[in-house]
Formats: C-alpha cells, structure tokens, sequence
C-alpha cells in the first residue's frame, strides 16, 4: 500500500485501520445514544461523549499523517505537543518576574534542543535534560538575582521539563530502537499509543457504566476501582490481541500492554493532584472536549519513558 | 491605510503566541459605542486585547496610546498604521495641565467620532501586573463628554508574564481576557466615586 509515494507497512495500515473502525463505531454509537437519552444529565454526557469522539478524528488523522510521514513527522508532532504542554505547565505554575530568562531558555534552548537531538538518533539525548539542563537552570536561575523561594520555583521548572520534555519525547525515541528481525519502526509508536489511550478511554468508559467506589477522592473523583480494573483489564486485552506489530509474543504483549495501562493511570492520578493543588479542572481548552494537552498526554508521558527502557533493555541492540 | 491588513495578521499571531482564552462575563457587549477599559502590564496588552474582539468590533475600535511611547518610526508603523489608535500625550506638564487634558478629551472625542469604540488602559502606565494602579481621570472627563458610552472592563491576566516591562524576548503562557458587564457614568457622579467604581469593577474581574 502506499500513500502520497510513501510505502505504507501493511501491518501499520491494518492496526490504523482497526482504530478508524472503532471509532467510526463510536461514532455511530454516540449518534444513537444522542437520540435515545432523557435526562438532562445523560445528555451532558452523550454530548461531552461525542465531542471527544469528534476531536479523536482530528487527532487520528493528524497522528497518522504524521507516522506517514516518518520519524521527522512524530519529531515535530511531539516537540510541539511538549512545547503547549509546558506552555500550560508553567501557566499553572507560580513563576517570578526573576524567572524570565530561565523560563526562556526552557522553552526555546532545551525543548527544541531535545527533539533535534532525537533527529539526530545520538543516544546522549537521555543525559542532556536531566544532567545539563538540570545543572545549567538553577544557575541561569541565581544571576537573575531573586532569592525569594529560590528552591520551589528551580523545582517547579525542572520538574515541568522533565514531565512535559523528557518524558514526553520518549514516545517518538522509540524510532530509534533497533531491534534484530523488527528494525526501527512506527509501529511501536502506535502500539504504544493505542494501549496507552484505549487504557484511558476504556477508564473512562467503564467507570462512566459502572463507577461506584472512588480510588482516590480527594485527588480525582472520576476515578473508580470499577473504572481502574475494567480500563486496564480490557485495555491490556486489547494490546495482548495486538502482539502481531510488536516483537513480543501474546504473553510478553500481555505483560508489557499491563505496564503501560498501569503507569498511564498513574500519570493521569498525579496530574490530577497537580490540578486540585492549582484549583482548575482542566489544563487548557486547546483539545475540544478533553481540556489541554496535558490533560490528553498526562497518561503517555508516563508511559512512554518506561516502555522505551523495558523494550530497549530487553529487545534492542546495545 | 492598506497596512491595516496587517493587522489581522498581527491579531492572529498573537493569539497564537498568547493563547489567549477570551470570556464574556457580562454577556456580549452591546452594539453601541462603547469604552475597553483594562490593565496595562504588557506591550502585548492592546494587541491582545483588540484581538479577543468579535471581528466585525474590531474594525471599529481604535486604542487609545501614549504619544511619547508609539510617536516615531516602527511603533508609530503599528499604532497608527497598523492598529488605527489615537495618539494622545501623557500629562507631564504641570502648569498647563488642565488645559492640555481638555486638548486630549477633544482629540479623542473628536477622533471617535459618532463610529469607533475606544481601548483605554486608564493606569497610563505598565504596572507588574500584581495589583492594578490608580486610574487616571482621563475616563472620567471622557465620560462627561459622552455620557452614553457604554463601559467595559477588560481584565487582562498573564501578558506581563510572556513580555514583562523591561523585556525583549517573549516566553510562552496561556493567558486570559475576561470581559465584564457594561455599565454607564451616572448622572452627576463626583470624579472620585466614578474612578472607584470603575477600578473596582475591573478588580472583580481578577481570579481569586
């Protein structure tokens, strides 16, 4: 199959084609459930429903073009997605006139920094932020001459950095992989993608049916051990029955598909706490219907850098 | 007059750059001549706010800016060229104050003529975007003059972060313009209790 010259792997042709199915389904579905509903509160959901379902198609078609596209493409995407990300990070954040240049460097020296190091395939891309940039901020930090909670506001950057940058770009470094009879491939990126947000989605779903008893309540009060067991349980499924586009076998798929879901779930429950300590519910309005790009990426940016580290450890040449 | 093209394209990119989310409190405004009265903290802040309007207002509100700041080369481009503002003189003058303040109420009155919708930022100069300044009574005389602009508050929230006075290079927030309802000067308010009034009601408009 090929597109616009680009030679499409069959294998990322069936596995995209399966999640245009099953979002035309819920397309249909929500349709359906929009002419069937009463109650003034079960249409507020159907309709925040079929808002999400809308904006997926444009994240679909955006994602996909982009994995056509190659490496490059997903560089771009993610180091843009990092970069809104970060942007409502630090809005969020309680940040200091003194902080201007620190902040600058931030987003316009170490982000892009990271993503062209990826370009580059250099492998040194997992020291740059964490060691250089770590060291190289708080110094940035002190010539501006501002004191005042010196400590909180260096963390506070930092940490944004990590989770919004580093972590982030652990999703499109999976390119970089190479692994014998596999080779360096898309398709890991949209496994990933797919178990981390079917995980998401199925918790959303599921707790949405059958939500009773709140994990944690002062944190999230969406969140459900019915939603928890029923998103990870068939969101693992999902990425057990996907095992033909990776290098595992169903019970490594199995096992690798849990990890995922359970670190994606942990992403989602401390953003949440980042959200209820800032008093908003959502982090921007930039994705219709699901908030901001935090709110979309919280669960892959913790996904995404264990993955990498689990899959090269096991599978990739050194 | 062509390069008032641009601005559009101005607009567009600094919404881009700030993000901007904009909310109407109070309603849409009403279709009538009306004052934006915020607060300054930003060079951003007139761009910004002109661009959270509903397109068919913009074209017909004009700010209002200080003569001293946007009077030559590259700003003069982009106040008046650009953005269509009035250029008005900041009181500095001591002796011949009250007359150079009725000067500057003529010109704006005279420029607006009977079409164009004002933005003011009534503080006269970029504060640090903690708290808002003094008004200057520049609104009130306005008002005396034309008693049936509607007024509007426009709280402006996190420009001063993206380009702080003193700045030169932007850095990326989200930030906000909430718009408040409308109101009038009442008859025969005293200067005092109208400023209050109207600081208090852009005041109200801060997140907690």
């Amino acid at each position: 199959m090929t597109l616009a010259g680009h030679r499409i792997d069959p294998q990322l042709a069936d596995a995209f084609g399966g999640v245009l199915a099953v979002l035309a389904l819920a397309t249909l579905a929500g349709l359906a459930l929009k002419l069937v509903v009463r109650t003034e509160s079960a249409r507020a959901t159907v309709d925040n429903a079929n808002a999400r379902i809308r904006t997926w198609w444009v994240l679909c078609v955006i994602f996909g073009l982009t994995l056509v596209i190659g490496p490059t493409g997903s560089l771009v995407l993610f180091g843009l997605m990092s970069f809104l990300a970060l942007r409502e990070y630090i809005t969020l954040v309680a940040t200091r006139r003194a902080d201007h240049h620190t902040l600058f460097w931030t987003f316009f020296i170490f982000t892009p920094l990271q993503y062209f190091l990826l370009g580059l395939r250099w492998s040194g891309f997992v020291i740059v932020i964490p060691v250089y940039a770590f060291l190289f901020l708080p110094a940035v930090m002190a010539l501006a001459g501002d004191t005042r909670s010196f400590l909180e506001r260096a963390a506070k950057i930092q940490w944004g950095l990590m989770i919004c940058v580093y972590c982030l770009s652990y999703a499109p470094a999976l390119y970089m992989l190479d692994i014998p009879g596999y080779g360096p491939d898309a398709k890991l990126l949209l496994y990933l993608v797919i178990v981390d947000q079917a995980s998401d989605v199925l918790q959303y779903v599921w707790g949405k049916l059958l939500g009773r008893h709140k994990i944690a309540p002062t944190v999230s009060p969406n969140k459900t051990w019915e939603g928890f067991v029923g998103g990870i349980v068939s969101a693992t499924a999902i990425g057990t029955a996907l095992w033909w586009m990776t290098p595992f076998t169903p019970l490594v798929s199995a096992a690798v598909s849990l990890l995922i879901t359970l670190l994606g779930f942990a992403g989602g429950l401390v953003f949440s706490a980042i959200k209820r300590d800032s008093g908003v519910k959502d982090y921007g309005t930039i994705v219709q219907g699901h908030g901001g790009i935090l709110d979309r990426m919280d669960s892959l940016i913790f996904a995404a850098p264990v993955f990498f580290h689990v899959v090269r450890f096991f599978y990739a040449l050194k | 007059m062509t390069l008032r093209r641009f601005a559009g394209v101005i607009a567009a990119g600094a919404r881009l750059i700030s993000g901007v989310q904009v909310s109407w409190r109070g309603g849409r405004p009403p279709a009538r001549q009306s004052v934006f009265f915020a607060n300054h903290t930003s060079h951003l802040d007139f761009v910004v706010l002109w661009s959270s309007l509903p397109r068919a207002m913009r074209r017909r509100t004009r700010p209002v800016a200080a003569q001293d700041y946007w009077h030559h080369g590259l700003r003069r481009t982009l106040a008046v060229d650009v953005f269509n503002a009035i250029l008005v003189p900041r009181g500095h003058g001591q002796a011949s104050r009250e007359a150079s303040a009725r000067d500057t109420i003529d010109r704006i009155v005279n420029d607006m003529g009977d079409r164009y919708s004002l933005i003011i930022f009534p503080e006269g100069t970029r504060g640090t975007g903690e708290a808002v300044g003094p008004f200057k009574s520049g609104l009130y005389y306005l008002c005396l003059r034309k008693p049936e602009l509607a007024l509007i508050p426009a709280y402006i929230e996190n420009l001063n972060r993206i380009l702080p006075k003193g700045e030169f290079l932007p850095v990326p927030f989200i930030s906000r313009v909430t718009f408040g309802p409308s109101s009038f000067i009442e008859s025969s308010e005293s200067k005092e209790h109208f400023l209050a009034r109207m600081r208090d009601a852009l005041c109200a408009l801060q997140p907690r």
